[in-house]
């Protein structure tokens, strides 16, 4: 059965299996390459059963990690093949090859859609899974209402069915717009009367999407939800194929639980009865058995359960059943059902009041912090993390700082962030919170975020009784040998502030404090050195009396930093150095720094606000906003517009990761050190401040609307007559030139007419790259308008100036292109007829206030169109001499051409996918080239080229061009001339041109000067 | 909802990827990378599940090689567990006993056969015996069209094309 027969497929698998390095097998591969990319670009000769397996290859080649970039065209026009399996293969290499963005897939559409609407059932099937795998919004908007039809029709089978259900759901998700809720809600309940299982497992499926946006349109569904459950839980009513290992499908079980915790409550008492007898007996009938699948199965099963129960708010007792389950099963051997243990207490945590029996098990919890397996030990630190309140915050937090010692290093950053976190929330007494940050940032410096040592000097500030016990604290980590830089960092201020308050211990004179500060200088960073400068300012200031010793030592470091070329550091140096000669201004100045005023750690508020953020809708989430949860101590008011309550689950957001707010924070800590030069302090610097600042104004207008206006301020580019209408009231001309190009724009055009991707354009503000496919006398060419800037590019217009030669059509160009975010906006193009007219791109942007204009040359050319085509004297001469003379073949002598050797003409020409014959001239100074050139008019016509140098003189050389056509003989006859004869020399000014003036200059030959494109192309 | 399915290799060869979720070409690349590393290295008698970039990898190894799939947070593991079994009985009773071999020579099976098994990363079918039937009768429908192509008549025609 070995591939159905494809042999060079299996040939193909086995080299690469007998390969004996990765050296080797990549040379195999780029072989396969190179021959499936000769075999589709001869497309002609490739039968439907090649095709099959080139493309199969490609697959092949892809999962093996290669890159494959071309043949996505041949593998989604399989799609289109009448037979099945060549079908078959187009559709299921396409949605492996492809994903939802992928331009070709438009071209797709179609074909889809009428494959769907057929009556071809297989082919249905087929159409159905690609969407459902990889259909993206346009798929959404043009096939949702099909597939409704298909799903909600008896007169088709099951297995299309099933296959609409979840086709339509990846539609729903893609756009929710597509299932309409008044009129679907009754179909939905419709659907789980069905008796196919199959049918019903994808209905499900569809109805837990359905009812996580909108549950209060679809009780109608909720007690057919639970007559399913009882249906299958209870009686066992159901086919023996499906149930699994002796369990009536678990996961129909599993989604129809799934869908019952979506809707907020049970009301109707009978319903609610007969739930609750299921939920009963799933939870006291799950046993544990040898057998691992039917174990995993049920206990599925039992978890949804579980989540279930928890989520409808059960009586006490219930509850509690449930809690002594996951109790046992914190305990027990087996490491999924520990892992689901711990996680599904930490859930529980978040809904009901069970803190109290969940404390019971703590001992067990941190058990599983020591787990060998990194999966369980993070659930553990998830469920300390959730459980820890004031009663036992002290024990979870100093188990948390044990184990960091000894932690594995992709758990430490969020073993240390949610340490501090708890060291704050819970803190018994500020002297523990201290002792608790400075151990961590000890342990694990390089996860403590600058936002938490902030705090420490905050809390220290602000309470007198702390801060002797802080600057001890702070010299004995400083005699450490080796400490981290923000360990530096805090006791470098503490002891700068509150040093003075140790005078009389040992080992804390001025003097030695001063020198053990000062061993670390040379190994901190420019960042740190500023706040070492404060702090042998104030050791200074405290150096009652004077100690002319030290004195000299800090001035001389400050004369050193005088001339640092930072920025920070030498103003601190100079205003200290001067301040400290004034002596007893000095003292009034580097006064002790005022107590900050209270605020709500920033460490906190972002750990809710990662919270907010997530958009998922989780039931059990849902579920907590419902209800305000008394499981979470939270000793910090919450803002007033409702946020929900701290998730403990997520909580991944790295503290260094926002390092705006951090140098928000540093500035202004650092101007508070300053603080007593300006009195007033007036830029509310902090993160905290500005969300306090940008809160009430949410209340006011909710800031969807806002942007909204703004958006409209900037005229709407709808489709190509409303873009040519908003040029026309562009004042071009006005601070165009502002905006210079980078590179030279011919260059990149005639560099881009030789390959098929690259940069088209370029300048401070945008990027425009193009990739192209081309396929006889068809193309797509992908523009890719990238913004550099991390502010939004507006008016954004693309007009496309054709040559009547060509169709073209550009996917709409957004108006609005978002910072540093690259859109990507596809051109078709169909060539009509022969002409080597350009395309012009007439682009446009505005940026603040100005308008950039560019018209640009789309490398849409000639040979493009052209397919190397290889020819044999028997077949060349014959033609060559059929062909006699004018308007045929025309033969012209061309003078000015750049002298280059004939290799180099040669390889010239085939880069323009001429093929070069060799030996099928006698004589060795003349080059014959043949191709195929394709356009709508013409068909594919053959082409020949006879090209007779002149060693003597290699400037000038005569050229004879040959084709079926007068018109394509004179086009390429030109073309070639043209670039034989410019190869690029002279960079023109770059810079964008002046729309075309009304009076043409005559330029070359009288192409038609009507059409606008090839105008602007002439004067380009 | 599963993000994709990975079947890789103890020697880190990818065998078969689906992708539910738009993942550019860049970081499917990654992905498989990154994952392969976290999954190989773990040692035996560890849970089925790894926590990675705010989503789970629920996996289970089969001699040779590694089943994987990727779902959000919330979604329930051991299902999903049941599921990448389920898939592997399918497998077995089409290929008779299957082995890593016939999934590296016949590669496209997989993929079909996943196709009836999950759509849009969700369940579609859970009786073994109706995937079984369906992938059979796709056998079948391209067995006919291979005959219909190389019956003599065909040939002639191609021939006079």
């Amino acid at each position: 059965m070995a591939l159905s027969g494809m042999r060079g497929l299996s040939v193909f698998i086995s080299d690469i299996r007998n390969c004996q390095n990765k050296e080797q097998e990549r040379l195999r591969v780029d072989k396969e390459l190179g021959n499936v990319r000769t075999r589709f670009k001869n497309e002609k000769g490739l039968s439907p059963y090649e095709k099959k397996k080139y493309v199969w290859k490609m697959l092949y080649i892809y999962m093996l990690g290669y890159d494959v970039d071309f043949g996505h065209m041949e593998a989604v026009s399989l799609i289109s093949a009448p037979k099945y399996p060549e079908k078959q293969v187009g559709y299921i290499v396409t949605s492996c090859l492809l994903n939802e963005n992928h331009d070709f897939l438009r071209l797709a559409i179609n074909t889809v859609r009428n494959d769907i609407i057929g009556r071809n059932e297989t082919f249905q099937c087929l159409a159905l899974t690609m969407v459902g795998n990889i259909g993206g919004r346009e798929f959404a908007e043009s096939l949702a209402p099909d597939v409704q039809k298909l799903l909600i029709s008896s007169s088709y089978r099951p297995l299309v069915r099933k296959k609409a259900a979840l086709c339509l759901l990846r539609l729903y998700r893609k756009n929710p717009d597509v299932v309409n809720v008044d009129g679907w809600a009754d179909r939905m309940a419709q659907l789980l009367d069905e008796r196919d299982l199959g049918v019903l497992t994808s209905s499900m499926s569809l109805l837990v999407a359905l009812v996580s946006n909108h549950h209060d349109s679809y009780w109608s569904c909720l007690p057919k939800c639970v007559k399913i459950l009882e249906r299958l839980a209870r009686n066992q009513d159901i086919p023996q194929e499906y149930t699994y290992y002796g369990i009536p499908s678990p996961w129909l079980q599993v989604k129809t639980m799934r869908a019952l915790q979506y809707f907020p409550t049970v009301e109707d008492p009978n319903t609610r009865r007969s739930l609750f007898e299921v939920l009963q007996r799933i939870l006291m009938g799950t046993d544990v058995v040898k057998n691992v699948n039917k174990n995993n199965a049920s206990h599925a099963v039992l978890f949804e359960a579980l989540a279930l129960v928890m989520h409808l708010d059960a009586e006490k007792e219930m509850m509690s059943q449930c809690v002594a389950l996951l109790g046992k099963f914190i305990a027990v051997r087996e490491p999924n059902i520990r892992y689901l243990g711990l996680e599904n207490m930490t859930r529980m945590l978040m809904v009901t009041d069970v803190q109290d029996i969940i404390k019971r098990h703590q001992a067990q919890i941190i058990t599983s912090l020591k787990d060998p397996d990194i999966s369980i030990r993070r659930r553990a630190l998830d469920l300390l993390y959730g459980m820890c309140d004031v009663s036992n915050a002290k024990d979870i937090v100093e188990e948390l700082l044990q184990y960091l010692s000894t932690a594995d290093f992709a758990m430490r950053e969020e073993l240390s962030l949610k340490a501090a976190i708890l060291a704050e929330k819970f803190a018994p007494d500020l002297s523990w919170y201290v002792d608790v940050i400075l151990q961590l940032i000890d342990k694990a410096g390089d996860f403590v975020s600058d936002d938490i040592w902030f705090r420490v000097v905050q809390f220290v500030t602000n309470n007198e009784d702390l801060q002797p016990y802080a600057a001890a604290k702070a010299r004995e980590y400083l005699d450490k040998p080796a400490i981290h830089e923000t360990m530096v960092k805090v006791s470098a201020y503490i002891i700068g502030e509150f040093g003075h308050l140790l005078a009389r211990r040992p080992g804390c004179s001025p003097k030695e404090l001063f020198s053990v500060i000062h061993e670390k200088l040379p190994a901190v960073s420019t960042y740190t050195v500023p706040i070492l400068l404060s702090t042998y300012a104030k050791i200074f200031m405290h150096t009652q009396p004077p100690d002319a010793e030290l004195q000299n030592q800090i001035w001389a470091i400050f004369n050193k930093y005088e001339s640092c070329i930072d920025v920070e550091i030498q103003q601190r140096a100079a205003e200290y150095l001067a301040l400290s000669r004034r002596g007893a201004a000095l003292v009034d100045i580097l006064a002790e720094m005022p107590k900050f005023p209270e605020r709500q750690s920033a460490l906190i508020k972002k750990a809710e606000d990662t919270e907010v953020d997530t958009a998922e809708q989780s039931a059990i989430k849902l579920r907590a906003q419902q209800q305000t949860s008394n499981a979470l101590v939270v000793t910090d008011q919450r803002p007033a517009n409702g946020t929900p309550p701290v998730n403990q689950l997520g909580l991944v957001k790295i503290p260094s990761m926002s390092s705006n707010a951090d140098h928000n924070s540093t500035d202004q800590v650092l101007s508070q050190e300053n603080g007593t030069l300006s009195t007033v302090d007036p830029q509310p610097a902090s993160a905290d401040l500005l969300g306090d600042l940008l809160g009430p104004l949410a209340i006011e207008g909710p800031p969807g609307t806002a942007v909204q206006s703004q958006q409209s301020v900037i005229p709407g580019v709808g489709g190509d007559s409303n873009a040519v209408d908003a040029a026309a009231i562009v004042p071009v001309g006005e601070e165009q030139n502002s905006v210079q190009p980078i590179g030279n724009i011919a260059e990149r055009f005639l560099a881009l007419c030789l390959k098929d991707s690259g940069v088209l354009y370029e300048d401070p503000n945008i990027q425009i790259g193009i990739k192209a496919e081309w396929r006889v006398h068809q193309g797509c060419l992908v523009l890719f308008l990238g913004n550099k800037n991390t502010s939004p590019l507006v008016s954004v217009q693309a007009i496309i100036l054709p040559p009547s030669h060509f169709k073209m059509e550009l996917s709409l160009v957004p108006d609005t292109i978002p910072p540093r975010a690259q859109v990507q906006c596809p051109l078709e193009v169909v060539n009509l007829r022969p002409s080597r007219d350009v395309a012009v791109l007439d682009f446009s942007y505005k940026f603040g206030n100005n308008m950039v204009n560019v018209k640009l040359r789309l490398p849409a050319v000639l040979n493009k169109f052209l397919q190397p085509i290889p020819v044999s004297a028997e077949e060349f001469f014959p033609q060559w001499r059929s062909l006699s003379g004018p308007p045929l073949k025309l033969q012209e002598v061309v003078r000015g051409v750049k002298p280059m050797p004939l290799a180099e003409m040669a390889n010239l020409l085939n880069s323009l996918r001429l093929m070069v014959c060799p030996a099928l001239d006698p004589n060795p100074n003349n080059l014959v080239a043949s191709t195929m050139f394709y356009s709508e008019s013409t068909r594919a016509m053959l082409c020949l080229v006879r090209i007779e140098t002149d060693p003597a003189d290699r400037t000038q050389l005569r050229m004879t061009v040959s084709s079926g056509d007068p018109t394509l003989t004179l086009e390429l006859k030109e073309f070639i001339k043209e670039q034989l004869c410019s190869i690029p020399t002279a960079p023109r000014a770059p810079g964008p041109v002046p729309p075309a003036p009304p009076v043409a200059q005559p330029t070359s030959p009288a192409a038609a000067l009507t059409d606008p494109g090839a105008m602007l192309a002439g004067l380009l | 909802m599963i993000q994709f399915v990975l079947l890789i290799s103890r020697q880190g060869k990818v065998r078969l990827t689906k992708w539910y979720s738009p993942y550019t070409q860049k970081e499917r690349t990654k992905v498989l990378r990154e994952l392969s590393g976290v999954i190989l290295a773990r040692g035996p008698k560890l849970c089925n599940f790894v926590d990675w970039r705010g989503y789970k990898v629920v996996y289970k190894r089969y001699a040779s090689l590694y089943f994987c799939m990727c779902i959000d947070q919330e979604d329930n593991e051991l299902e999903v567990l049941e599921m990448i079994h389920h898939y592997v009985e399918i497998l077995d009773r089409y290929f008779g006993s299957v082995c890593e071999l016939d999934l590296i020579f016949n590669f496209h099976k997989a993929y079909y056969i996943l196709d009836e098994i999950l759509i849009a990363g969700e369940l579609q079918e859970s009786s073994k015996k109706t995937v079984a039937r369906l992938i059979a009768a796709q056998d079948s429908l391209v067995e006919t069209a291979k005959e219909q192509a190389s019956s003599i008549s065909n040939i002639i025609a191609q021939a006079t094309k």
